[in-house]
């Protein structure tokens, strides 16, 4: 009787997932369709990969989204680790204000903040375009990135840091060899919230890029209008590269904790 | 350690400059008409008159709103029982259900609606319906996620406890279980909500251009009609209409506390 009972769970959850994959699963078949048919596979055909590679708007904009992911990230990480650390020591006041303008971005409609900084970057008269692109992708990956340090640097012991500085360190070493090493965890998270953040943005860049820089999703957006199922060849290989990269990082931990639980059965 | 207070100057200088001024924008375009040099600012309220004088613009954010909450509403009913029978699994499952429902969403949401454009290219639903697909697709796992880790943190002796005191397991549900999640529910609701009112990619591409939402209005006045001021100006009135949804949710949620 128990085992009937948890059937109907079971399938709930695996009609679930077949819903979450089942436009992913279409995309990986379809890249590999031999006709430019959307909806009727013909064939098998590497015919879209080989598109693909040849269409220099697509792989521009793979550059674009990896490049201006890649250096948001970094720029991003270091000025939100310096300002969540200036933050944990500022009063009360300080902490607010920054707080609920951080707040702004993140419980607005992205819409909201994109139009906001088109009109901003127009009233400075720069020109929609890289720059642009990746001063808003910075812009709107800080707050993210002092979200996820604040709570490590609550949980710190100002004794350790004092005592550094008791054994002869200028704060600044103290900083670097007692502080960062413990929000480290924060630091790593925050990044990645960043470049997931960057790598995925649509309806910032949307609106703060010029002609001629795309990067992914504004690249699907605008192709959308005629049939192209390079994209599908496009997809499947993001799909893949993403699979790929979360499974090792699920799947590293779990083989480290049963070999350390082994070792720690033999010994 | 008191010298670090300094290493917030910079980066408050930063949000002033790029997120205060930019909102203030929105908010300087909204009221004021095209064409206003540095020397003659003209204020005026002609925007909002043009918003709310003309039926289509009302319509569209009824429908966006409608939309919304639909939407929300569906994704609660899918999520709940999701995260509840998610929590019930062995720990191990646990952890797999969790990483399967984030994976997906790990994908460019712009390419998973594309995809489900394909897939309902031929499928004779009406725009809306597929509207309501690929929002219903984007937003759940929101709700999931947000529901779960308010069940999992659920402490399994109140349940026990209930069971001692004669409750069924229905009353058990509906008396411990329900009320400790609905904070999950709430975080959940502003999660799919709040990007549910504003999206306008997923109209666009699944609905093909003739189901239009407030975002799309936006859109089309700052991209295609360049009108900046009217566009300004339906995004302060998207802004306001979530604040208040948003400040009844919450609402909603105080008072299911002080009970």
């Amino acid at each position: 009787m128990k085992r009937l009972k948890g059937l109907p769970s079971k399938l709930w959850l695996i009609l679930l997932l077949a819903f979450m994959y089942l436009p992913i699963i279409y995309v990986v078949i379809f890249s590999f369709n031999d006709s430019r048919s959307l909806t009727h596979f013909t064939g098998f055909s590497l015919e879209w990969y080989e598109k693909m590679l040849d269409n220099s708007t697509m792989m521009e904009s793979i550059y674009y989204t990896v490049v201006i992911a890649i250096i948001a990230t970094v720029v991003s990480t270091i000025v939100g680790t310096i300002t969540a650390i200036g933050l944990s020591k500022s009063r009360r006041a300080m902490k607010e204000t920054i707080t609920q303008i951080n707040n702004l971005p993140m419980l607005n409609p992205e819409i909201v903040t994109a139009i906001g900084l088109m009109l901003f970057f127009t009233a400075l008269n720069m020109r929609l375009g890289f720059m642009t692109l990746l001063l808003a992708h910075i812009i709107f990956c800080i707050p993210y990135v002092i979200l996820s340090i604040m709570p490590k640097l609550r949980q710190l012991d100002d004794n350790l840091f004092e005592a550094a500085l008791d054994l002869g360190c200028t704060p600044f070493k103290a900083l670097y060899k007692v502080i960062i090493p413990q929000i480290k965890p924060g630091i790593i998270s925050g990044a990645l919230i960043a470049f997931t953040m960057s790598f995925d943005d649509f309806v910032i860049s949307y609106f703060v890029t010029g002609p001629g820089i795309n990067n992914i999703s504004t690249m699907v957006y605008t192709s959308v209008k005629r049939i192209n199922p390079s994209v599908n060849a496009l997809s499947t290989i993001i799909v893949l590269a993403i699979t790929i990269i979360l499974v090792i990082v699920n799947i590293v931990p779990m083989i480290k904790e049963r070999k350390k639980k082994k070792n720690e059965e033999l010994a | 350690m008191k010298s670090f207070r300094r290493l917030v100057y910079p980066y408050l200088l930063w949000a002033i400059v790029f997120i205060v001024l930019p909102m203030l924008m929105i908010v300087f375009y909204a009221f004021t008409t095209e064409g206003n040099s540095v020397m003659t600012i003209n204020f005026t309220l002609d925007n909002f008159f043009r918003f709310f004088s003309d039926s289509i613009f009302i319509n569209v954010l009824i429908r966006s709103l409608k939309l919304a909450i639909i939407t929300t509403i569906i994704c609660i009913f899918i999520g709940y029982p999701s995260a509840y029978f998610m929590a019930k699994l062995k720990p191990n499952s646990q952890g797999l259900m969790v990483l399967l429902i984030t994976l997906p969403m790990w994908i460019n949401m712009l390419v998973r609606t594309y995809a489900w454009r394909g897939l309902l290219l031929e499928s004779g639903l009406s725009p809306e319906i597929k509207v309501y697909i690929g929002m219903i697709y984007n937003f759940l796992p929101f709700m999931i996620l947000q529901i779960y880790t308010s069940l999992s943190k659920l402490d399994q002796s109140l349940i026990t406890a209930a069971h001692d005191l004669g409750c069924d397991n229905k009353m058990a549900f509906l008396k411990v279980t329900l009320p400790l999640s609905i904070p999950g529910i709430i975080s959940g609701i502003t999660l799919v909500f709040l990007p549910a009112v504003s999206s306008f990619f997923i109209p666009k591409l699944l609905g093909g251009g003739s189901y239009v939402l407030v975002g799309n209005l936006v859109e089309n006045y700052f991209v295609t009609t360049g009108d900046w001021n009217f566009g300004s100006a339906i995004s302060l009135i998207m802004t306001i209409v979530i604040l208040i949804s948003m400040y009844f949710t919450r609402k909603f949620d105080y008072s299911k506390e002080d009970r």
